[in-house]
């Protein structure tokens, strides 16, 4: 049967393609721009081909805080997407209890991000923090200013605080979406408690994890406004995550061409690694189907 | 194995029942024999599920016990009951092969591998899915889905009952047929005492050897097939059982008469005088019309189902069904008359028992 060609329907993509094109695709070749560029500003571009990509990728600073990054990313994947399933089963399903628990829990996410930052860091001071001030008391040197690992610490349990609730409350709508009838079959059937977690709810809850999963690490790979304000990327560069030193680079120092070079890359990263989860857990689905 | 009683139970959702119309069980007495495979009937919202729900354990009733042979299981959760139940919906977990799903309820209650293996063959043959047991469940059809439900259901040998909540709604029509042939035979074999909930006269009737009839949380009777169809104990009965139900018809019973608004009839016993609304019941099936004496009725349509024809005709005004032989020839000025044995008497809706002849 042949089918009707219609290309009127382009004409109602052309808006938002327009609006992709101003909001995203332009500024990105601005960036592109920059990095194949040297420049001393009042609009003078000098030709360095891939100049910047190389030192870029030489240089010792990217990689450190790449391997910052990772590692923060992995610690608070590890953290919350076992915390936030541990909740979700823990929290009321019905009733006045539950209304509230989702009200608590959708607090944080509320929050603006640099008020957390503020937050927390207030929160963690030795000299007024009720956080730092209890842990100084208690004898505990703390202090996140000067130790790094102090730094961390405070900088995962801020992410953790903040964002846990995300992880809960998605997997908490996909366990309310389970029906009744199996969890009585399951109680019919003899299952153990971990049994009904590995078989009915785990099953239920993967979609919602791998999108979890997914915006946890993208989010958490381009963190910046936290730690810009807890700890500025200190002690030393300890806490420097890539955007801060992207910022750092091209705010500061106002290396464009360098600080563009690393954009890319670190944008390519970001959707290399988001694409591969992806592949992998699509697939995973595949193979079960079958 | 063991015989089922419930000692004066009820049970209502709200917390505080303050009367009867909040019961969606009102209180009951009843036993299941041992090895007997019944029917629970009745119109969808009348407290079927709730009845096998509190069985199973899956809910607490707010009064009366639940025994188990001479054992008061009423506090015992599900799970150490020892009972099978399937649900109306299929109920499979996803990420399990078939083969998986049916050794389930035998792998957590720890038998041995070469048990399991066999008995798993054994139902996947029954069911008719041995060509698919390593193939994950998630991809099947609904109705396969329901028969590996189904078949986790039957898998046990140790099993207390069997209890099945309207299992056959998504299969299709001559899947249905084939099932319960198969869960008939199942019986026989292995004499599980056997609870089959319905909507659906047909599938209540040819499962079962007793079928218990519910109406708006109460069983209003239990007997045979034929018990319902001859003798049905209330107004319910004879309405839900039989196609189409048991014509009734208010009247004035006198001993062994019954005067209804077109005439009077004979009955097949007398009956003592009775109180509120007495109406006399009969089958459509012994109706018959007739040229000769007999009460005139006025046909208002014919339909024809096949084996025979039901005439949908009115006595006086009111709706009265026969059943009429195919090729039978309506007569010109029809009458009909009751097989006076065949006619019971109802006051307030129950049956009223007829003093020997």
């Amino acid at each position: 049967m042949e089918k009707t060609q219609n290309n009127r329907a382009w004409f109602l993509v052309l808006p938002m393609l327009v609006i992709v094109a101003f909001s995203a695709v332009i500024p990105l070749m601005t960036v592109v721009n920059y990095s194949v560029n040297d420049t001393f500003g009042r609009n003078e571009f000098f030709w360095a081909g891939l100049e910047w990509f190389d030192e870029t990728l030489r240089s010792e600073r990217l990689w450190s805080a790449l391997g910052r990054n990772a590692l923060f990313s992995a610690i608070i994947l590890a953290i919350e997407v076992p915390l936030g399933i541990f909740v979700a089963l823990h929290m009321p399903k019905k009733g006045f209890w539950a209304s509230f628990c989702l009200v608590v829990m959708a607090l944080p996410l509320l929050v603006p991000f640099n008020v957390v930052g503020t937050i927390w860091q207030i929160f963690a001071r030795t000299d007024i923090g009720l956080l730092g001030h209890t842990l100084w008391s208690l004898g505990i040197d703390y202090n996140y200013t000067a130790n790094p690992l102090h730094a961390w610490l405070t900088i995962i349990v801020m992410d953790v605080w903040h964002w846990t609730s995300l992880v809960a409350l998605l997997c908490y709508a996909a366990l309310q979406s389970i029906p009744e009838a199996y969890y009585q079959a399951a109680k019919i059937d003899q299952a153990s408690r971990w049994k009904v977690f590995r078989y009915i709810e785990l099953p239920k809850m993967k979609g919602v994890l791998v999108i979890a999963i997914l915006l946890r690490f993208m989010d958490s790979f381009m963190i910046y406004t936290e730690p810009f304000v807890v700890t500025g990327g200190g002690p030393g560069n300890s806490t420097t995550f890539l955007s801060i030193d992207l910022v750092k680079m091209a705010v500061g120092q106002f290396d464009l061409g360098p600080a563009a070079a690393f954009s890319i890359m670190y944008f390519l990263v970001i959707l290399l690694v988001s694409w591969v989860f992806y592949t992998v857990m699509t697939n995973m689905d595949k193979e079960e189907g079958v | 194995m063991a015989r089922i009683t419930l000692s004066r139970l009820a049970h209502s959702y709200l917390p505080n029942p303050a009367d009867e119309a909040q019961f969606a069980l009102k209180e009951m007495t009843h036993v299941w024999r041992d090895g007997g495979a019944y029917a629970l009937l009745g119109a969808s919202g009348c407290g079927k599920t709730t009845l096998l729900n509190i069985i199973s354990g899956l809910l607490r009733p707010s009064q009366g016990r639940v025994l188990f042979g001479e054992t008061d299981v009423t506090d015992l959760p599900t799970e150490a009951r020892d009972i099978a139940q399937v649900f109306q919906f299929p109920v499979v977990y996803d990420t399990m092969t078939v083969r998986e799903n049916l050794a389930f309820p035998l792998r957590n209650r720890g038998k041995a591998p070469g048990y399991i293996a066999a008995r798993v063959a054994e139902i996947a043959a029954m069911i008719g899915m041995e060509a698919v047991l390593d193939r994950k469940a998630r991809g099947l059809t609904a109705d396969a889905k329901q028969k590996i439900s189904l078949g986790r259901g039957m898998v046990r040998e140790d099993v207390n009952a069997i209890l099945f909540d309207e299992p056959l709604t998504v299969i299709d029509p001559h899947m249905k047929w084939e099932l319960r042939t198969q869960l008939k035979a199942l019986h026989r074999q292995f004499g599980h005492t056997m609870i089959y909930v319905t909507h659906d006269q047909t599938e209540a009737l040819t499962f079962a050897d007793q079928v218990v009839v519910m109406h708006d949380g109460r069983v209003v009777q239990t007997g045979t097939p034929e018990e319902l169809f001859e003798a049905p104990a209330h107004t319910f009965v004879g309405y839900f059982i039989g196609s189409p139900g048991m014509n009734l018809l208010d009247a004035r019973v006198e001993g062994r008469r019954a005067h209804l608004r077109g005439g009077t009839v004979e009955l097949g016993a007398a009956y003592p005088a009775l109180e509120g609304r007495v109406r006399i019941g009969i089958r459509p099936e012994y109706v018959a019309l007739t040229e000769g004496p007999g009460l005139p009725v006025s046909i208002r349509r014919v339909e024809d189902v096949g084996r025979h024809r039901i005439v949908r005709a009115e006595l006086s005004g009111a709706p009265i069904d026969i059943v009429a032989e195919e090729g039978e020839r309506l007569p010109a000025e029809p009458r009909v008359v009751f097989a006076p044995e065949k006619i019971n008497v109802y006051a307030d809706d129950w049956r009223v028992e007829g003093e020997a002849a």
